[in-house]
Parts: C-alpha cells; structure tokens; sequence
C-alpha cells in the first residue's frame, strides 16, 4: 500500500508540474496508476467491488484535483469505475447463472464478460439478461443504472456467499480482481493502439491530391496522415504552427521526414489559405458529451474560418478523450493560462509592470490560454478509434464507456472529503 | 467600336457629374483640392471643383502624331530603359512593347491599310498579351521582341530603310539579353528619313505626344487608371476626331499597351486596373531579372499555389545594396536610403512607407536638373520611375504607395510647360508635402475625430498588430480621459503589437496582449475591435496586416462591432476575392525561426529539405460582411460604400 500510495503522489506531483503532457501520456500513466491501486487494493469478502470503487475514487479524486483541466485523467478513472461495476455485474450475473444451472461451473466464468452473454443467452432468465447488457437507452430509460447494481451486488454476494461456500468465495473475490485487471489491461493497450486504429480510417477521408490544414501539433494527426501517405496518397498539408507553443514546427518537421508535401504557414495565414484547403484535419484535448471540442488554442479561429468556406473541420480523438461532462463557459473554466513569458520577453516590459504597480492594478496583462473551445456545430466529423461520429452522437458514445453514476465523480469526491 | 466610343464618351462624363454630397467632409478638405485643369494646380479657381476637369489639346492630325512620336522615340534610349524598370513590376505588361514599337511605327509612312492592321492587332494585344504571336508565326520568342518583330512584319516592306531595321531588330527580338535600348537604338538609323518631319513638330504636339507616353506610363502603373490629360482631352472630343486620333498609327501601337489614343478603349479600361506582373511567367520574369537592380535570388522551395508572386532569398539584397550605395549613379541617395530601409525593415507600416517615399521624392526632385534637350515632365517621370521600380525591388509598393505615385506623376504631367525648372520642382515638391499632409495627416486627424466619438467609457477595444491610425485614435481617446481598456492581439512574425503595446503602456493606458490564437479566448471580454488596412479595395473587401481577417472573423462570430479605420487614399477601384491572387510574401526564414525560443529549433536542420515549404504571407482579405463600418477621412460608411467613395473622389483625390 504505502509504495502504491508513493506512485500516486509521484503522479500527482507530475500532474501539478504539468510534466506529462498530452492526454495519450496522461490517460495511460492514470490507467497504469489505477491498475497497481487496484492490484494492490485487499477486498475483503463482502462488497468486493464497492471497496475497489472506493479506492480507485479516493485516488481518482487526488488525480483529478492535481490538474482538473486534463480531462484525460477523469475520463480513465470513470472509465476504471465503470469497467469494476461491469466484471461485478456479469460476474454477479455469472454467478446467478451458476446458482440456477449447477452444471456450469468455474471454467465457464474464466471466459470472462465477453462470452457472458452468449451464456446468458443461452441459459440465463430474463431477469439476469437485461443487467448483463452493456448500459444502454433501456437501462438510461429506466433508470436503472449501475448505482442500483451495486447494492444489487452486495446483496447477491451476500446470497452467494449464503448458498454456496468458502472455496466459491475466494475465487470468486480473485476473481473480481483478476477481470478488472484483464480489462484494465486491454484499455491500457486500447490506449496505446488508439492512434493506429485511427489512422487506419486515414485511406477513408484523404484522396489524392488532397489539401490539408493542421494547427499544431498531435500524434494522432501525424500518424494519421502518415497511414494515408503509407497507402500512397499523394496530397499537401499546411501546417500552421500553432503559437505561442510552436508544435506545429515539430509536425511539419515529422511530415517532411516522411516525405510529405508540408508547407508551414503562420496562424494568421489559417484564413488566407483555407480557401484553398479541402478538409482540416485537428487533434482535440478532450470532447465534451455535447460534442463540443476542449482542443489546442487556435482551433476556434480555424474552425470559424473553415465553417465559413465551408470545408470539413474533422477533429481526431482516442476514446480516452471523450469526456461525459456538458461544459458550461469552457473558455474560461476548462482553461488553463500558461506563462506569459511565451509571449514576451519580461525584460523588456519590466518597467511598465513597474509602472503599473504604482497604480494598484498592473497596466500591463498578458492572456496566453493554452485552449480553445469549438462548439460542436462548427465541427463536421470526429474520428475515434470506433469510427466516425457525428458530434450530435458523441453523448451516446460516451454512454458506452462510462457509468451514469460516475459522472459527477468530482462532487461527490469533493463532499465525502 | 466607334459606336461604342461614341456612347462611352456620353455617359462617363454623365457618370462623373453625378453629386456625391458628403456631409462629413470636412470643408477645408473639400477647399484645398484644387480642381485639375489645364493651368497651374495652384491657380485653379474653386469654381471648377464641382466639375470634371476637362482638358481640351490641339487638335491633331494623323501625320503629325507620327512625327511627334518618333520625336519621342529616339532621343533617349537610356530613358527607355528606365523606363521598362519602372514599370515592369507592377504590371504584367511590358512597356518596352509599346515603345519599342511605336517607334518603328514612325518609321514607316503611314499606310492606311497598315494602320487598321495596327489597330487591331493593339487590340488584340490588348486583350491577350501573350496571344500577339498569332499576328507574327514566324517568331517563336514570346514577349517584347516578338512584338516588335510582329509589328515590323506587318508594316514592312514599304520601305527599304525599314526592311535594314527589321533584321537586326530581330535577332535581337530573339535574344532575350537584348535590353529596349538596344532596340530603340536600331530604331535611330530611320532617325534622318524623318528629321524634316520631325522639325515641324510644334510645341503642342510634342507636349501631346508626352502626354499621351506619359499617360500609358502612369497606365502601367498597376494603378490602372491613368486618367491623365490625354485620357481627358479625349474624352472630351467628339468621336470624329477620336477616330481621327485611333487612327494614327503611333499612337496605335502605343495603345497595344495602354490604349493611349483610343479614348473609348481608356474609358472603358478606366474601372479595370491594370494586370499585375505574374511571377510564373517566365519570360517576362527573365526579363525583369535583366533590368534588376538588386541582385535577388529566387527561393528554393516556392510555395506553389504563390508561384505567381515574387519569392526570394532574403538576406542577400541588402548587404549587396549597401554594396552599391556609390554605384548606383541614377538613384537619388535619399530614394536608396528608403529603398535600404524597407529592406531592413525598419519602415514596415503603411503611412510611414508612403511618406518615407513621398519626402524621398521630394528631395530627388529637389536635386533634380533636367538634362539637355529634354523635357523636365517626360525625362522626371522617367527618373521618378526608375526610383520606384528600385523601390519596388526592395519591397512591393503598398496599394497606398501606388496611389500616391500614381498622383506624384500625374502632378508632373500637368506640369505647365511655361513653368522655369525651378518653378515647377517648387510646386511639385509643395504638392508632395500637401498630399503627405492632407491624404495622410489630416485624414488620420479626421479619422481619429469620427472613430473616438465610437469610444465610451467602459469599452474593451481590441486591436490587431499595430495601425497607427487606430494608436492616435486610442491615445486620442485617452487623452479625452475616456475609460477603456485595451486589448492588443499580435502575431508572428513581425510582432508589432509589441511596440504598440509599449507605447501605449508608457502612455498609461491599461492593455491586455495576447496572440492572434487566442482571439477567440479574449473576444469575449471585447466590446469594439478597431482594426487599420493597407487597402480597402471597390467590392468591400479590407486588405490588411495578414491575421485581420481572423480577428474580424472572430469578431464577427462573437457579434463584436468591428470598425476599419482607413485614409481614403488607400481606397482603391481593384478587386479581389481571395488572399492568394494578390499578395506579397515576407521571409520565410522568419516563419522557421522563433527568435527568443531557442527550444523551437526543429527546422534548422530542414532547410534544404524539397518538401517543406515555408509560407509568410503578408496581408489577407477581409470579406467585407466582417465589416461593420470604415472609418475614413470623408466620413463613417459601410464597406460597400467604398467603390462609391472610390468613383467619386477619385478624381479630386488624385488631383486634389
């Protein structure tokens, strides 16, 4: 416990530092953090998966706290959350199936979640079928979400633990851990294969001859374009480089490594040549449920001007970046104001800091946000590692990945503490 | 077409008569522009403002316009020279063509049948520059030479002094090295056929003929419009006679380039400014690199969808310039001090290039002696040109600069030919300084009254890069003792913003800097956005510091009022769409090197890398619909007011 709690505090110290950046690094680093939290959590025999829950919040709510504007983190650790209320619920379910029909045993739980509905299809009633299902419309209609599987849980663990004996117990609460695990672990490689299932949808979008506009810099758009170059598309990518942070100069720099036809343009120049561009291809921060786009500061402005020579403003993002919250005034509360040093030199403008001073309010402020907010109606399209999505479809995408009663994890973290 | 002309002829003036009553201007505006007209602008009586001026020359006959222009033609072949320098930037027509080819012309008696031949091959060439080669298939070589060759093919034959020219005129019509004045020089050996003729020229018919040169020079300006006398006297004859003028065949010819004596054809070429040089015509941009004064390379890696456009390497024409400083024998050191200092950079803004140009001007004219046996109108603008054509070398003229030569020429033109030298560089240098003072300063005066009275206390005013309109406006209003706020929006590279931001802070007035990125973070806080332009062209559109349009976008977008404060000088009848058509790039390099960032440094080791390539644009356009409302010397109007403003003050804004 205490080494666990040592890589938490490492991570948040990280976070507060603002040393990991970018919400690929972030959302791994969480999920790894949150895997050893959970390999390392004891549960005891009752209320298995509530004593995780509790545990993956308590840490959830220091990662988030440490940087509330990296979405990313909040994201993994509703999404860790939601992935214990599923392996509790098709183990719970699995077990009821066990209860009702003695002849499927342990080896059949092995197979994990997945093929629990097969099995459920095939034996289970009607009742254990539909807590099996993946929270979809029906259960958000109904409102029967996960919060009524916990208790649910606790009672049939209470059940199980009633009918069926000791050996049952310890397997089953190895077992708890052990899917968490094996889930955690396919959405730490989800994440990290998330640009390449990306990319693969590149030869889908770019055609020859195509032109591209980017602001910045990201992974996901490099690789991207760098899957429909591997295909043999021939096309041309401005680059505009993105101050006050100049990512777009290590893009172009990648792009021209790989033989692209780059041409890097300054941000002002974004509305001169967007005339001539046929879609402009962006990375995102994070998406909010109502489809608008947390993204690299700029991206308002591109996407404005796109929207008004009407060109395709396609925004690519892993699943990590879907967040379940509606933003309200994302401009300023999802923000984050970086150093202004970025954009002058204090030398020289000391003296008029001096000379404000004088006066109690400085004369001088200098705004350098690190984010913009795109509103979703300016966005066309937004590509995840799923496929492409309308941003009117982005909440119900994010109902597959999280819980309804994860979303207010921050609150709810906030009171208890 | 006589038919046309004919009509043509009718409506403009119509057109012209039409009253366009602006309230707001001031009257001592309205007093101080001295109506063009036939005397001195000084002595022009306030009588004539109202109407157009109207210029009425002797009355010419085909044979004597012949003669004068060979008059023309052969004295000066340095002039010639200078002359293609001159233009040749700006416009994407060569002026050598017509000249090189009028004076052939003159050579050949005036065959009635040739001239219609003539006619319509100006026409023609006219419409399509690079199609003449219809007209001579047995010359491959594209552009002047072929048009000198053509010309001659087509008139030749009448004589034999002509058929010894044509030869050696088109070997050299073949080699591209071959500079105009070796052509005019082929053109002096018809030289005696025609001195009788050229004796009877009287004074008049000269001034005429210079004035008909001067106009397609002024024409080629890339100012388009070029209403000069001769464009006015024919405008104001009867279509007999400008029958009688169309079909002389010197002036024919001259007309390829410009239609000089074809007033029809002025008239109707008046609203449509003339082409621009096209970078991506090789040909001609050979040609241009002969007469180049600063030795430019071209950049390796152009951006192709600007291949039109000039690009350079930067950082070798000023060291190479300083080099020169004591060889340049024509150039007025006061004009290559300016020229040295828009390459350094250290003149960037608008108003301060046209003025810095404007007060060069001044002091070469100052120091001007006109040589013997020529004309002071004809052989100045010829130096006047030369000084721009270097100018434009060290950088493109700004729309605002054009203007202002295009009326620093037009003032020489109309100089009286009864003024001593002296008299007449007096008064010219006295019409450089109150052009400066009126166009310039006043209007900023004027503008800065309209648009401070926009200003209320509680206001956030943003600002884009660094107008200086729009800095006394903000000073102004502070010194009102107006609450506001400023916000300063920059961009790379030049960032301007920052020595605004300076001067503003020193003056005490609160500001917030941000770059051009986060407008759309800080739009929110911003009540008005004040931005300057370079130019406000006839369809509306605002072209400006490149990132304007972003920021009246944004603007826009956030329902932010945005006002463009502008000097009508800079107003202009061309139109554009788009920001790549027209455009001017700046040095790349500056797009790869983040000065005062040592950690962005990925493109040092990529230079030389085919498929990067760097893009700094220089200004942008503005759709019109950002607009809310110009704020110019003549008064607050929406954009589309501009080709109003555009038409009805052109003249006197020319003029003044």
């Amino acid at each position: 416990m205490p080494d666990v709690q040592s890589l938490v505090n490492e991570f948040i110290l990280k976070l507060k530092k603002r040393k990991v950046e970018g919400s690929q690094a972030t959302s791994r680093h969480a999920a790894v953090l949150l895997r050893s939290v959970i390999s390392q959590q004891r549960i005891g025999y009752t209320n298995q998966a509530g004593t995780l829950i509790d545990a993956v919040k308590a840490v959830g709510e220091q990662l988030v706290a440490a940087n509330p504007v990296e979405l990313a983190v909040g994201n993994i650790v509703r999404r860790v959350l939601h992935i214990i209320r599923e392996e509790d619920l098709s183990l719970t379910t699995a077990a009821m199936a066990g209860l009702n029909l003695s002849a499927l045993s342990d080896d059949d739980d092995d197979t994990g979640p997945v093929d629990h509905p097969v099995l459920s299809a095939a034996a289970v009633a009607a009742a254990s079928r539909s807590t099996l299902r993946p929270p979809s419309l029906q259960t958000l209609l109904e409102d029967m979400p996960d919060s009524t599987a916990v208790p649910h849980t606790s009672s049939s663990g209470g059940d199980s633990e009633g009918k069926s004996k000791s050996a049952d117990k310890s397997s089953r609460s190895r077992k708890l851990k052990h899917d968490v695990i094996e889930a955690l672990n396919e959405l730490i490689q989800d994440i990290d294969t998330c640009h390449e299932q990306i990319a693969e949808q590149a030869v889908e979008h770019i055609h020859h001859n195509e032109v591209i506009l980017t602001l910045g810099s990201s992974r996901t758009v490099l690789q991207f374009l760098c899957a429909a170059r591997e295909k043999k598309r021939s096309f041309r990518v401005f680059v505009a480089e993105g101050a006050p942070r100049y990512q777009g100069h290590l893009l172009a720099k990648e792009l021209v490594s790989r033989g692209l036809q780059t041409t890097l343009i300054t941000d002002s120049a974004v509305f001169a040549m967007i005339s001539r561009v046929n879609m402009v291809i962006v990375g995102a921060h994070a998406v909010m449920a109502n489809g608008g786009v947390i993204a690299p500061v700029g991206l308002n402005m591109v996407a404005l001007a796109a929207q008004r020579h009407a060109v395709p403003f396609v925004v690519l993002a892993g699943s990590h970046k879907l967040c379940p919250l509606y933003p309200h005034n994302p401009e300023v509360l999802l923000n984050e104001l970086r150093s202004p040093s970025e954009l002058l030199d204090f030398g020289e403008f000391s003296d008029c800091m001096d000379f404000g001073s004088g006066l109690g309010s400085p004369l001088l402020h200098v705004v350098n946000p690190s984010f913009d907010y795109v509103p979703p109606k300016l966005v066309s399209l937004f590509i995840t590692d799923t496929g492409g999505h309308n941003p009117s479809y982005m909440y119900r995408l994010i109902a597959d990945y999280y819980s309804a009663d994860d979303l207010v994890l921050q609150r709810k973290a906030a009171s208890s503490s | 077409m006589d038919s046309r002309r004919a009509s043509r002829a009718v409506i403009d003036p119509k057109v012209r008569h039409v009253g366009f009553v602006t309230p707001n201007a001031p009257p001592d505006r309205a007093q101080s522009f001295p109506q063009e007209s036939n005397s001195s602008p000084l002595s022009a009586s306030p009588a004539s403002n109202t109407l157009s001026p109207v210029m009425i020359p002797p009355p010419r006959h085909p044979s004597e316009n012949l003669t004068t222009f060979r008059t023309a033609a052969i004295p000066v072949p340095e002039q010639t020279r200078l002359r293609a320098e001159s233009v040749v930037f700006e416009g994407s027509y060569d002026p050598t063509e017509s000249l090189s080819s009028s004076s052939f012309q003159t050579q050949s008696p005036p065959a009635s049948s040739r001239l219609f031949v003539d006619e319509e091959f100006s026409e023609e060439s006219w419409l399509h520059r690079n199609n003449s080669a219809k007209f001579a298939s047995s010359s491959p070589a594209p552009g002047c030479g072929f048009n000198l060759t053509s010309v001659k093919e087509v008139s030749g034959g009448d004589s034999t002094v002509i058929s010894e020219v044509k030869k050696p005129a088109e070997a050299s019509a073949n080699e591209k090295n071959e500079a105009s004045n070796d052509r005019s020089k082929n053109a002096l050996p018809s030289g005696p056929s025609s001195k009788s003729l050229k004796a009877k020229t009287t004074k008049s018919e000269r001034r005429a003929l210079q004035e008909s040169q001067r106009a397609a020079k002024a024409a080629a300006k890339a100012q388009g419009n070029k209403p000069a006398p001769a464009a006015s006297s024919k405008a104001a004859k009867q279509p007999s006679q400008k029958k009688e003028a169309s079909i002389a065949p010197p002036s024919a010819a001259a007309s390829e380039k410009k239609g000089t004596d074809r007033p029809s054809e002025r008239e109707r070429k008046k609203d449509a400014p003339a082409p621009r040089m096209q970078f991506d015509d090789k040909s001609r941009v050979e040609k241009a690199k002969k007469r180049a004064l600063v030795n430019q390379t071209e950049a390796r890696n152009r951006v192709e969808y600007f291949r039109h456009l000039p690009q350079y390497e930067y950082g070798t024409q000023l060291p190479d310039l300083q080099s020169k400083l004591f060889q340049l024998d024509p150039m007025h050191p006061a004009v290559h001090k300016v020229g040295l200092q828009y390459l350094a950079g250290d003149v960037t803004e608008d108003n301060g290039r046209c003025i810095a140009m404007l007060q060069a001007f001044s002091e070469a004219i100052r120091d001007y002696t006109t040589p013997d046996e020529k004309v002071i109108t004809r052989d100045l603008t010829a130096k006047i040109g030369s000084y721009v054509s270097f100018l434009i070398e060290c950088r493109p003229l700004s729309t605002s600069m054009g203007n202002a030569i295009r009326f620093l020429k037009s003032r020489i033109v109309k100089l009286p030919l009864t003024l001593s030298e002296s008299e007449a560089k007096a008064s010219l240098c006295s019409d450089i300084d109150r052009f400066i003072n009126e166009k310039i300063v006043l209007a900023d005066k004027v503008i800065v009254r309209h648009a401070t009275t926009k200003i209320r206390d509680g206001d956030v005013i943003l600002t884009y890069g660094a107008p200086s309109v729009v800095e006394m406006i903000l000073t102004h209003a502070h010194e009102l003792g107006k609450q506001f706020r400023v916000v300063i929006v920059d961009s790379r590279p030049n960032l301007e913003g920052q020595s605004l931001l300076r001067r503003l802070v020193t003056k005490g007035l609160k500001c917030t800097y941000t770059h051009l990125n986060a407008v759309s973070y800080i739009m929110h806080e911003v009540s008005r956005v004040f931005l300057g332009a370079s130019s406000i062209l006839s369809n509306g559109i605002v072209y400006s510091r490149v990132g304007t349009a972003s920021v009246a976008m944004v603007a826009h977008a956030f329902c932010v009022p945005v006002l463009v404060c502008c000097e009508a000088y800079k107003f202009h009848e061309r139109v554009q769409l788009d920001s790549i058509c027209f455009n001017e790039l700046g040095d790349p390099n500056d797009v790869a090197k983040v000065p005062g960032r040592r950690d962005i440094n990925y493109l040092d080791s990529l230079d030389k890398k085919e498929n990067l390539q760097l893009l700094n644009l220089m200004y942008d356009a503005t759709p019109s619909d950002y607009i809310s409302m110009v704020v110019t010397d003549y008064g607050m109007i929406p954009p589309t007011s501009v080709p109003v403003i555009v038409r009805e003050y052109r003249q006197e804004q020319l003029w003044i």
